[in-house]
């Protein structure tokens, strides 16, 4: 397969350490990713009231982007996204689409006030793009805790899961995933 | 997992379209209103696991909107959404039986446990409802056995009143099924799953009727040791079955009149006021509207309990329903004393179908339970019905039509005349030519 996948690092986001991540992605999805820097302007996304950024538009924004020869986007920013009905989202993916955004704001030990955990922080940042990827090939929740499309509400949910796809939901992408990125 | 329908009713569009997508992504079948009128269009279409209910909408509110969909579908569950926490509000809707009540925006952690919770409650109480539908079906409460024109007329009666919260009168000779009637109104009715608490008037005495009926406190009287509570108070939520109605004195009548009318009473010896909540079914074999005649039973009473009157034929008058209720009647006995199904002998069917069965029903399931345990053979003959039934078709036959015995006491008087006529005519005392006629008439072979 040769789907074109932009990982769009929104603002500069991009920490040193993560320079693995299109190959740790690669480990389950078969697919070519291709790293793009972003600039976008937030404020238009923001909302006074609520501090956050919101994510629907963020989104439609991004697609914008969207390369032409791109399969898919996703773009990863670490502001905190919100859409009106929900308090916050670790991100937010088109069902059956071409396009997902992930944030890392929550994701981050520092949020919670805990002490700064950069792997931590990475591998959280790995399974959200793998599951809100998953989103975009048509996968919907997956009951299987370990599986990366099993539901996160709380960020704990997050470590609890693997970056892996359990092999029903790889069927139904019909890819064969590599366990190694767990 | 069942796939669940939702249904989002809210007039902001970012709403309907974020939840919308929300629910899609946890595997939900989605549909979404932007009003009560879209919603209500909506929920006539097709039934919905759970709506998530925006209070506050233009037009019809989310209250009212929550009343006329429980109106479409009582088990849909409603969690109301609002931007505003007003305890007020949430405290009517929970009233109204939504489920619960969450405040804009949601915290994804809790709007996802309660759509969980929700529908897992859901799961269960519809699990609940099917088991106890199958109990049911397996005691085989609603059994009722007739086809006769009488007999389905009076089942079209019970579907009939069964949906409604009506009050019954049934009416019919002793043992046509009053009871059974009063118990397939209740099954088919919403308070089935509450109990039918039955009560028979007539059998019960006069100075104990009361404590029975509405409970007693400890020390009331002598020998009330505890407090109880009365059938009234147990047939709170379910339906109350006073058998015998006719038969109540009119201290009673006075007593029940006063309950029937405000649903509240007071428990012998007690001082409290206890609000009850039932359905009343009433049966009586009486003819009521003498004793009202005759001021032995309350007027007002009567009009209180005759609001849907349902007559049940005695058995007589829908023979045709004998054999079938024979049938299930061996059936049932069968099961419960471990015997083969028998058949029933054309002699035994005969004696059925003419007698005049004066018990009716209950009389009927009397005589094939007892051919059921003497019965020796693989078929139920006529020795085997109660002697009761066999006397009344030997009795019958001693009335001989006249022809018959006309024609029978010729054909003696012709044998004995060795086949002439004209002596048999003169031994008979008529002509021969009458004589020739009567041979005739009767098919006599000489």
């Amino acid at each position: 397969m040769n789907k074109q996948i932009y990982l769009a690092f929104i603002n500069g986001h991009f920490p040193p350490d993560w320079k693995n991540l299109a190959t740790d992605l690669r480990h389950c999805l078969p697919f070519t990713f291709e790293i793009l820097s972003l600039k976008v302007n937030l404020r238009l996304f923001h909302s006074a009231d609520r501090h956050q950024y919101h994510s629907t538009l963020l989104l439609g924004h991004l697609l914008k982007n969207l390369p032409e020869q791109g399969e898919k986007i996703i773009g990863i920013t670490d502001v905190d996204i919100y859409i009106p009905i929900l308090t916050f989202l670790f991100g937010e993916a088109q069902l059956n689409g071409r396009g997902a955004v992930v944030s890392t704001y929550r994701l981050n030990t520092v949020f919670y006030g805990l002490p700064r955990n950069d792997k931590l922080l990475y591998d959280r940042t790995l399974k959200e793009i793998m599951h809100e990827l998953g989103h975009t090939f048509g996968l919907v929740h997956c009951a299987d805790f370990e599986c990366v499309m099993n539901s996160s509400t709380y960020v704990e949910n997050i470590d609890l899961k693997q970056a892996f796809f359990c092999q029903s939901c790889q069927d139904k992408m019909g890819i064969t995933c590599d366990k190694r990125t767990t | 997992m069942k796939p669940y329908k939702i249904l989002i009713v809210d007039d902001e569009l970012s709403v309907r379209t974020s939840l919308n997508e929300w629910f899609l992504e946890d595997g939900f079948k989605v549909e979404t209103a932007e009003s009560a009128e879209d919603a209500l269009y909506k929920m006539h279409r097709g039934p919905f696991d759970l709506i998530l209910l925006d209070i506050k909408m233009p037009g019809m509110d989310g209250i009212t909107l929550q009343k006329k969909i429980k109106e479409i579908d009582a088990d849909v569950v409603i969690i109301i959404m609002t931007a505003y926490a007003s305890v007020e509000t949430a405290v009517e809707a929970l009233k109204l039986g939504a489920f619960d009540y969450v405040t804009k925006p949601f915290d994804p952690d809790d709007l996802s446990r309660l759509v969980r919770n929700a529908l897992k409650q859901k799961e269960l109480a519809d699990e609940n409802i099917q088991l106890k539908e199958k109990i049911t079906e397996l005691a085989g409460v609603s059994n009722m056995v007739g086809e006769s024109e009488g007999m389905k007329r009076v089942l079209e009666m019970v579907d009939t009143v069964a949906e409604t919260d009506s009050t019954v009168l049934i009416r019919g000779e002793s043992g046509t099924g009053k009871e059974l009637i009063a118990r397939a109104i209740h099954t088919r009715s919403k308070r089935r799953y509450f109990p039918i608490v039955a009560v028979n008037c007539g059998a019960i005495p006069e100075t104990l009727l009361e404590s029975e009926l509405f409970g007693h406190e400890k020390g009331a009287f002598t020998g009330a040791q505890y407090r109880r509570k009365g059938k009234i108070e147990l047939a709170n939520g379910g339906t109350l079955f006073l058998d015998e109605i006719g038969d109540i004195s009119s201290q009673m009548q006075v007593d029940l009149l006063r309950v029937i009318e405000s649903k509240r009473f007071t428990r012998v010896g007690g001082g409290d006021e206890i609000q009850v909540d039932f359905r009343l079914i009433c049966a009586t074999n009486k003819n009521l509207e003498k004793l009202v005649e005759e001021e032995i039973f309350r007027e007002d009473l009567y009009y209180r309990i005759n609001v849907f009157t349902i007559f049940i034929p005695p058995l007589r008058e829908r023979r045709s329903d004998i054999l079938l209720l024979t049938e299930f009647f061996i059936q049932k006995y069968s099961r419960t004393m471990g015997k083969p199904v028998k058949k029933i002998s054309a002699a035994a069917q005969e004696i059925l179908l003419s007698h005049p069965w004066p018990g009716n029903v209950r009389e009927l399931e009397n005589a094939i339970e007892r051919a059921m345990v003497v019965g020796k053979h693989s078929e139920i003959m006529s020795e085997d019905l109660p002697l009761h039934i066999n006397e009344q078709e030997k009795k019958k036959d001693n009335f001989i039509k006249l022809d018959d015995l006309e024609k029978q006491h010729i054909e003696k008087i012709i044998a004995e005349a060795n086949g002439n006529i004209t002596r048999a005519a003169s031994l008979l005392g008529i002509d021969r030519v009458t004589l020739y006629n009567k041979i005739k008439k009767y098919g006599i072979k000489r």
